[in-house]
């Protein structure tokens, strides 16, 4: 199963900038968190084309770094959308039913949590407490928020930015 | 260091302070299982199955047994105490509860780490904890076997050997917690990676989740088919490795049993790859000879471990054209059998099924490659592990202990010391030397052996000075070991004419065919060492040492090849390589 996002487009100033960042951290032991952190804020996110400029750079294989960039919640596989969902899983939306509403956009858009939609329309993930448990469950796309929902309202949100 | 007193189990024990709790409790003749301990490789402390009481004065506690340094006097230690054995067996189950328990269809059943400690503590209950089960497609991509993470107890063994003993690294733990992996970078299939084939993953793991592509059912099949004359072939290693599986001890050379089971398996002729490592020879000291003496590419590098001919083309494409452009041995006698052996015996080589008994996985992976097949068809047909040609002779009812001892079948069954060595590192260095040292010399009898080349160094080196010419060698096992020898000798630091590599630890014997030893006996025993041992002692006690002199490698060079090196030897018995990327 291999792994779907958006193409990669990065620019060469964005690459002039990770390999100035290898350079500096070259021969310093444990170089590889480092060097994926800022690889991160460079690109947004880690796919297998930065990764792999990584690898030949640094010599180290890439499954290392895959498995390394797999194990910590900080590091993304997958760009943001240009819509990017968040469903509140905080206490008060969950026992709302927030869990059952993220999974019918992960149903609906085909894609799991922190994944992002292969056209990079509609990214999705979870995140804690907004501060609006009045209105709970909650989601927001970008800057719009949702609140009350149930799981017949997934279809309508996501037609208004189709 | 100092020896320190400790009491295991009650009984008194000096062991030198720093002793794990595992060693010292193996010196007191003290079991203690472990899952992911590898001697110096894996020392993580993760599986915690190991786990045993001690008390270092301030009463007893918990500690992973492989990780855990002695470094008090008077320290008192329980491997088998009550509260021991509830962690233990706790630990089985909660591996139970997300392991796919199909063990009557096992390749792994009778001889799996996991089945054999569950019977030990006597778990009653496979399935104590139900709950979610992760499910996993069986990676089928690679040419020379599978892996079923449905199986997986994630002991990182593979991994460990993969990076530290290989250099690949393309496998590892992926993902965290209840949904950790292992696999490759971006989920790929290993067959899309960088992997060489090795197969040392397969030798280590405890359970069924790594195995070879078994072809026994159609190996059984053709020597069924009465219109195919089916032919086998056996490694040196795999008659000093194959007694391990039938409880010979370690070392044991099984060669006459060996042969005597191939030949009540129904093959119609049986015979020794040694003979083509001794043809291997002929054309490998001519390869070299040639390049020293008129400014060939140097230094050149043996092309017998299939594992390092791909570790090279992937890690190393720019020095493809150091490799020695020689088939393997098992390769150059298939191609023997399909062209000189077919003529002479008038049967099409269509008709022929060669099959190929190796210690190796990579050599599966060999025989499927490009220019592998000098009649038109392919050299080898089939290539089975130590392991498959075990489950054959079970399979097929032979009780291995009680065959008579026989011989290999003539023309292609005789064969040299020097051939039998190959299965040691060192040994195709030693075996080329010595033919190379009497042609240099022009005394064509006199057998010099070469002891600087031998034992189980990751890296040997040794300057042979033959009648005023002095040849630098160096031979290295464990990709690791042959990636840090090519990187000295890309950038000049060191400068060597002639290098033998074999991709696995130790050589063919410790190749990641041969068959599994348990964790209780590889942390403890060295099999190379032990392995090794039965082909030197086949070799001394033979009174024909020296490949040249092999009477049908002359033979087949009289009547067919002409000579060494010839156009009709190049055409038959070499082969060619290509570049390719790391992935």
């Amino acid at each position: 199963m291999a792994i779907k996002t958006v193409p990669f487009n990065g620019t060469a100033e964005q690459q002039e900038k990770l390999m100035a960042v290898i350079a500096e951290h070259k021969d310093q032991q444990g170089a590889l968190m480092p060097v994926l952190q800022q690889a991160q804020e460079i690109y947004g996110y880690l796919p297998i084309e930065v990764q792999k400029m990584i690898s030949d750079e640094m010599g180290i294989p890439m499954e290392k770094i895959y498995g390394v960039v797999t194990f910590y919640a900080q590091f993304s596989l997958y760009p943001k959308g240009k819509y990017n969902i968040s469903v509140c899983l905080g206490t008060a939306c969950y026992v709302k039913g927030s869990g059952d509403i993220y999974d019918k956009l992960q149903e609906v858009l085909q894609i799991g949590g922190g994944e992002c939609t292969a056209d990079g329309k509609f990214s999705l993930e979870a995140c804690r407490c907004i501060g609006a448990c009045g209105l709970a469950p909650v989601l927001t796309v970008n800057e719009d928020v949702y609140g009350r929902l149930t799981v017949d309202d997934v279809k309508d949100i996501l037609a208004k930015y189709e | 260091m100092a020896d320190i007193n400790v009491k295991i189990n009650g009984v008194a024990v000096s062991v030198p302070k720093g002793t794990t709790v595992l060693e010292a409790a193996h010196m007191a003749g003290i079991d203690i299982p472990t899952f992911c301990y590898m001697k110096e490789i894996n020392e993580i402390g993760a599986c915690r199955i190991c786990m045993v009481e001690i008390n270092e004065g301030r009463g007893f506690r918990m500690v992973a047994a492989c990780v855990y340094p002695l470094a008090f006097d008077n320290t008192e230690i329980r491997t088998n105490s009550p509260k021991v054995m509830e962690s233990r067996k706790k630990t089985l189950e909660l591996i139970l509860s997300t392991h796919d328990k199909k063990c009557l269809s096992c390749v792994r059943s009778g001889n799996c780490e996991l089945q054999s400690l569950c019977n030990e503590m006597g778990i009653e209950n496979e399935s104590a904890y139900e709950g979610e089960k992760p499910a996993y497609e069986i990676d089928n991509s690679a040419v020379h076997m599978y892996r079923d993470n449905n199986k997986c107890i994630l002991c990182r063994r593979c991994v460990a050997v993969c990076s530290k003993w290989q250099g690949v690294g393309v496998i590892g733990a992926n993902e965290r917690g209840f949904k950790t992996f292992i696999g490759s970078a971006f989920e790929m299939g290993l067959g899309e990676t960088s992997c060489v084939s090795c197969g040392q993953c397969i030798a280590v793991c405890p359970v069924g989740a790594l195995s070879e592509k078994d072809f026994t059912n159609q190996v059984f099949a053709a020597i069924a088919d009465e219109s195919k004359h089916v032919i086998v072939q056996t490694a040196p290693a795999v008659r000093a490795g194959l007694g391990e599986e039938f409880g010979y001890p370690i070392g044991t050379n099984v060669e006459g049993k060996m042969v005597a089971a191939l030949r009540r398996l129904g093959f119609e002729k049986v015979f020794d790859t040694d003979w083509g490592a001794d043809l291997t020879i002929m054309e490998e000291a001519t390869e070299f000879v040639d390049r020293f003496q008129n400014g060939g590419t140097l230094p050149l590098i043996t092309s017998c471990s299939p594992g390092w001919v791909k570790y090279c083309e992937h890690y190393f494409p720019d020095m493809t054209e150091n490799l020695s452009s020689c088939k393997s041995p098992h390769q150059m006698q298939g191609a023997v059998i399909k062209t000189y052996y077919a003529e002479k015996m008038g049967i099409d080589p269509k008709d022929i099924v060669v099959v190929s008994i190796m210690p190796c996985t990579a050599k599966k992976y060999e025989s499927q490659r490009d220019d592998e097949s000098a009649a038109g068809v392919p050299d080898v047909d089939y290539v089975l592990t130590t392991r498959e040609l075990a489950r054959m002779i079970r399979r097929a009812g032979l009780k291995f202990t009680a065959l008579p001892d026989e011989d290999f079948d003539n023309p292609l069954g005789v064969s040299s010391g020097a051939g039998d060595i190959f299965g040691a590192t060192g040994g195709v260095m030693e075996a080329a030397l010595r033919t190379a040292y009497c042609w240099l010399s022009g005394n064509n009898e006199e057998v010099v052996e070469f002891h600087e080349v031998r034992g189980t160094d990751g890296i040997k080196r040794s300057t042979v000075n033959i009648n005023g010419t002095e040849i630098k060698v160096a031979v290295a096992s464990g990709l690791a070991n042959a990636g840090e020898l090519l990187r000295r000798v890309q950038s000049g630091e060191e400068k060597v004419d002639f290098i033998e590599i074999m991709g696995c630890p130790g050589g063919c014997v410790n190749g990641g065919g041969q068959p599994q030893q348990p964790a209780s006996v590889r942390n403890f025993e060295d099999l190379r060492e032990l392995r090794a041992k039965a082909l030197y002692s086949e070799d001394a006690g033979k009174a024909l040492r020296l490949s040249h002199l092999n009477p049908d490698v002359q033979k087949l060079y009289e009547e067919y090849m002409e000579k060494p090196g010839s156009h009709k030897a190049h055409e038959i018995l070499h082969t060619t390589y290509v570049k390719r990327t790391i992935n």
